[in-house]
């Protein structure tokens, strides 16, 4: 069921309503009749949304989230391994269940362990093999690894599947460039930032914007003329929702960086009810060939920034976070074993986190291959016994209540049970 | 002074390009033998219309100079000069280039100039002893390396927007974007520079053999695409931060020399042939990256031992087999084809029809990759001609910037310059700061969304009131003449100069409309004073329309 955008007239609603939060649909209805019009619009729907963040570069789930129960850990990562728990000690490792613990740095999402809310899954990644960032990249965002032609992204069929919903804004990327995973027929809106989401700098006082608008109304250039619909109507639904306005509440701080502004401006858009369905940010610098560091250093750093970023973002969302499912991912894992340049190299299996919605928190999910030599992928990475397919088609069909998740993922059928996030 | 007269000289000396091939050159017959079949010129081609659709093309957005001078030479007369712009005596903007020096600093100069983090310094980045924010801080601005990347951008823009030698821009723009190199990565912001002055400049209306060898070898590329470390399997590191390691193959330039330089994705390769191509360049590396920066073959890393690509056995020893495959790879009908694609799809529409990919192809494979061939073919095409190929491409964010700044009869400096590529950046193209090795797209598709929309709007708004830094603009002259109290007269000036082909009915009618909004014509609450035509307001909506978008 695909929805080709700009086909969808803004201000009529003699498509399809659809209400969440009840169990009212209704479908293929001419005119809807004046009462549930009245509540259609009197209570904007409210609804599930998936943040999927990419740690592009291929982020070592194995300082992530430490095996340091598993013998060989320590014994093939002699500068860079997690030591174990030591309660009392600073920089110390948390506890998760006797096998794993999360990095210090992470320290930060400890207690969304502890009540519950966060979940992870281990040893996930894709089936193909490449070491190239850009083409594991590219096979994950478009959800059919080894096939380089597939046009659309699986964020992008997600949305599709997903009821049709007359939101300009219900799918949203934080990032200059639309994310190969929401290119397709979406509707995808990138931006880089919802406070310079609209025209700017107009003395003439809306003189420059209603002229725009009408230039693209009304041009004969049709592919232009879509791309203008679906901008100004973004931006014009942004203005009145006042999303720029909202500041994030419950004490909730954001890192300055570029990645705690994007979950600060995601939580905007959802606390603003502009209908935000599945949003996107990215975040780079998990790369680490060389002097990668241990509790303390390079990756510390970054998992550091990147966890407070996730607490801040839970904190300000409150109870919202009962709808909202964050989603990690990245490319590929790094080798088990520390390199000559106390870094990790290119891998393949990874750690994954899902937070909030109706998650089972407080479990780390997939089959735990171990490390030793005979377990390890082409002797040197930790096997993927998860495919990353079955954790996204999961959290499509059970958070955000994708009927067939499947077809989110051609060339794909589900082998296994399901890892039960959600019950 | 002194130090800046040798600048400009070492400009002028560099600036000179390789000398002409000794074949006869620029006929549109092709050689005798040469299975190419290039068509005659189209007499129609001097038709008026048929000159602004070349201009369009071949340009940054024509200036009323460059179209008057078409209109006076005719178009193919003026193809040539822009072909050869060298014998055509066209200028380049070489003065105001003299506040970027960096320009003509060589790999060493630069690596000395704008040093690298010790090793000390890395460390302690590493262990958090100290920021990023802080480390940049305690470098002088003068001696930052982002100042090289900068500058890099400033010239590039400038170049653009100022220079007569319209065409070796945009060739020497696709070049880069072919050979892609991403300044952010680690050493190529030391190298990059030279690689745009060095090795693409030269040779942008060149020959493509040319390019692809010199592109093989020089630093940028081969630290970019990791080949400066790819060895044979059992070599051991000597020396350096791994020393003691074994090192091996590294396929990744060897699979996108496959990829995106040559033969394309569906150029009828294997992964075996990339297995072999990569053995080949093995002890293709950069001697001394932090001190020299410069390539050397070391035969100890080099695989040695026969080598079978594409089916056919690679001649020679060392360094020979990666020229080898170098000739190989040149000489490909694959390669054609797939040259002769991308050249159709920036030139004539985003989905290059089959049949003139087929002759352009021909005339590459008759005339050794000559591009002035294959572009004299595509411009004198009838699909060039075609209606359909008309306003068919949506410009790029680097060239909707600088055709924005030309079409307002701008000037800019080393300054203009900076603040235009940042603008080019908002918009989504970075300049030298695309990641992957494939550049950036050239497709419509990938531009315009939502945001990048935004962008170019607000910049339309930026740029006609005047609130770029370094850009000046000459609306007055865009209006000169016309009655700013008759609002319908200078609209008609605005679009006859900025717009230089037909626009349509419904954006001449939407910026009519405009004029009838008093904020536009500020009409007096009295009525009793004159209208003043807004004029930047309605350039804004110009250089905004659909249109404009479009070339």
């Amino acid at each position: 069921m695909s929805q080709r955008r700009g086909a969808m007239p803004s201000t009529s609603v003699t498509r399809r309503l659809l209400l969440r939060g009840s169990a009212c649909a209704l479908v293929g209805i001419g005119a809807a009749p004046q009462f549930l019009l009245r509540t259609a619009t009197a209570s904007p729907a409210r609804g599930r949304v998936l943040v999927a963040i990419f740690q592009r570069g291929a982020v070592d789930g194995l300082a992530m989230v430490a095996p340091y129960g598993d013998p060989a850990y320590a014994r093939v990562r002699p500068g860079i391994a997690i030591g174990p728990p030591r309660p009392g000690q600073a920089d110390t490792a948390r506890e998760l269940d006797g096998l794993f613990a999360l990095h210090p740095a992470l320290a930060s999402l400890g207690p969304l362990w502890s009540n519950r809310s966060l979940a992870i899954v281990h040893a996930c990644g894709s089936p193909a093999t490449t070491r190239s960032h850009f083409d594991a990249q590219e096979y994950m965002e478009t959800g059919t690894p080894g096939v380089k032609s597939t046009r659309d992204g699986w964020l992008a069929r997600t949305v599709e599947a997903l009821p049709a919903a007359p939101s300009p804004l219900r799918a949203v990327a934080l990032s200059p460039f639309l994310p190969r995973a929401l290119q397709g027929d979406a509707g995808a809106v990138s931006m880089q930032s919802v406070d310079a989401f609209d025209i700017r700098s107009d003395p003439a006082g809306g003189a420059s914007r209603a002229g725009f608008e009408a230039l693209y109304t009304d041009t004969v250039d049709r592919w232009l003329r879509d791309r203008g619909h679906e901008t100004f109507e973004a931006a014009n639904t942004l203005r009145r929702a006042g999303a720029a306005k909202i500041v994030p509440a419950n004490g909730a701080q954001y890192p300055r960086s570029p990645f705690g502004q994007a979950l600060r401006q995601i939580a905007q858009l959802i606390r603003s009810d502009v209908g935000l369905e599945v949003a996107f940010a990215e975040v780079g610098g998990w790369d680490t060939h060389v002097a990668q560091g241990n509790e303390r250093g390079q990756l510390a750093n970054r998992l550091r920034e990147f966890g407070a970023a996730i607490e801040a973002f839970t904190q300000d969302l409150g109870d919202r976070l009962a709808d909202v499912a964050l989603l990690t991912m990245s490319e590929f894992g790094r080798t088990v074993s520390e390199n000559g340049s106390r870094g990790t190299d290119h891998g393949h299996g990874t750690a994954m986190l899902i937070v909030g919605g109706a998650v089972r928190g407080g479990r780390v999910y997939g089959r735990w291959p171990g490390l030793g030599d005979d377990a390890r992928f082409e002797g040197r990475d930790l096997a993927v016994t998860t495919d990353f397919r079955t954790l996204f088609a999961e959290v499509a069909e059970r958070h955000l209540g994708v009927p067939a998740p499947t077809a989110l993922f051609p060339g794909w059928s589900r082998s296994g049970p399901p890892l039960g996030l959600f019950g | 002074m002194r130090r800046r007269s040798l600048l400009l000289l070492a400009m002028l000396v560099l600036g000179t390009p390789r000398p002409a091939p000794t074949w006869a050159a620029p006929a549109l017959v092709p050689p005798s033998g040469a299975t190419a079949t290039v068509p005659p010129v189209d007499a129609s081609v001097s038709g008026d219309a048929a000159i602004v659709r070349l201009l369009r093309r071949i340009t940054f957005g024509p200036r009323p100079e460059e179209l008057a001078r078409a209109r006076r030479l005719g178009a193919p007369a003026y193809l040539e000069e822009q072909l050869d712009p060298d014998r055509a005596g066209l200028a380049e903007p070489t003065m105001n280039l003299r506040d970027l020096p960096t320009l003509t600093m060589s790999i060493p100069a630069l690596l000395q100039a704008y040093p690298r983090p010790t090793p000390e310094a890395l460390r302690r980045l590493a262990e958090g002893q100290m920021t990023p924010e802080a480390y940049r801080a305690s470098i002088p601005p003068d001696h930052r390396p982002a100042r090289i990347v900068s500058e890099l951008q400033a010239a590039r823009v400038l170049r653009a927007v100022e220079s007569q030698r319209q065409l070796q821009e945009v060739m020497v723009d696709f070049w880069l974007n072919h050979f892609n190199v991403y300044a952010g990565k680690a050493a190529v912001r030391w190298y990059v520079t030279a690689f745009e002055r060095d090795v693409i400049r030269p040779r942008a209306l060149g020959r493509f053999p040319d390019l692809l060898r010199e592109t093989a070898r020089h630093p940028a590329m081969l630290f970019y695409l990791d080949n400066w470390l790819s060895t044979r399997p059992d070599f051991v590191i000597p020396v350096g931060p791994r020393a003691g390691q074994t090192a091996g193959l590294n396929e990744n330039y060897a699979r996108e020399l496959l990829e995106l330089h040559t033969l394309g994705v569906d150029g009828g390769y294997t992964q075996g042939d990339v297995r072999e191509v990569a053995r080949a360049f093995t002890g293709w590396t950069i001697d001394r990256p932090n001190a020299s920066g410069s390539f050397v073959f070391r035969t100890r890393r080099h695989d040695p031992g026969p080598k079978v690509v594409l089916g056919r056995q690679i001649a020679g020893m060392g360094q020979d087999q990666g020229e080898a495959v170098l000739s190989l790879l040149a000489t490909h009908p694959a390669t054609a084809r797939f040259i002769a694609t991308k050249l159709i799809r920036r030139f004539v529409a985003d989905i290059p029809p089959p049949e003139l990919v087929d002759r352009v192809a021909s005339v590459y494979q008759g005339t050794g990759g000559d591009i002035r061939a294959m572009l004299r073919t595509i411009f004198a095409a009838p699909e060039f001609q075609a209606a359909a190929a008309q306003a068919a491409k949506i410009k790029k964010p680097f060239e909707f910037v600088v055709s924005a700044t030309r079409a307002v009869d701008g000037h800019i400096d080393a300054r203009g310059g900076l603040a235009l590529a940042h603008a080019a950046a908002l918009i989504g193209e970075p300049l030298y700061g695309a990641q992957a090795p494939t550049g950036y797209p050239d497709r419509a598709e990938a531009w315009v969304n939502a945001g990048a929309l935004l962008g170019r709007l607000n910049f339309a708004l930026a740029l006609a009131r005047g609130r770029v830094p370094g850009v000046v603009t000459g609306l007055d002259g865009v209006v000169a003449g016309a009655d700013r109290g008759a609002p319908a007269e200078v609209l008609d000036r605005l679009l006859a100069r900025l717009v230089p082909g037909p626009v349509s009915p419904e954006t001449r009618a939407v910026l009519t409309a405009q004029l009838n909004d008093p904020r536009v014509t500020r009409l007096t609450s009295d009525d009793r004073v004159a209208a003043d035509t807004d004029v930047a307001t309605l350039v804004a909506l110009v250089l905004g329309s659909p249109e404009f978008q479009r070339r």
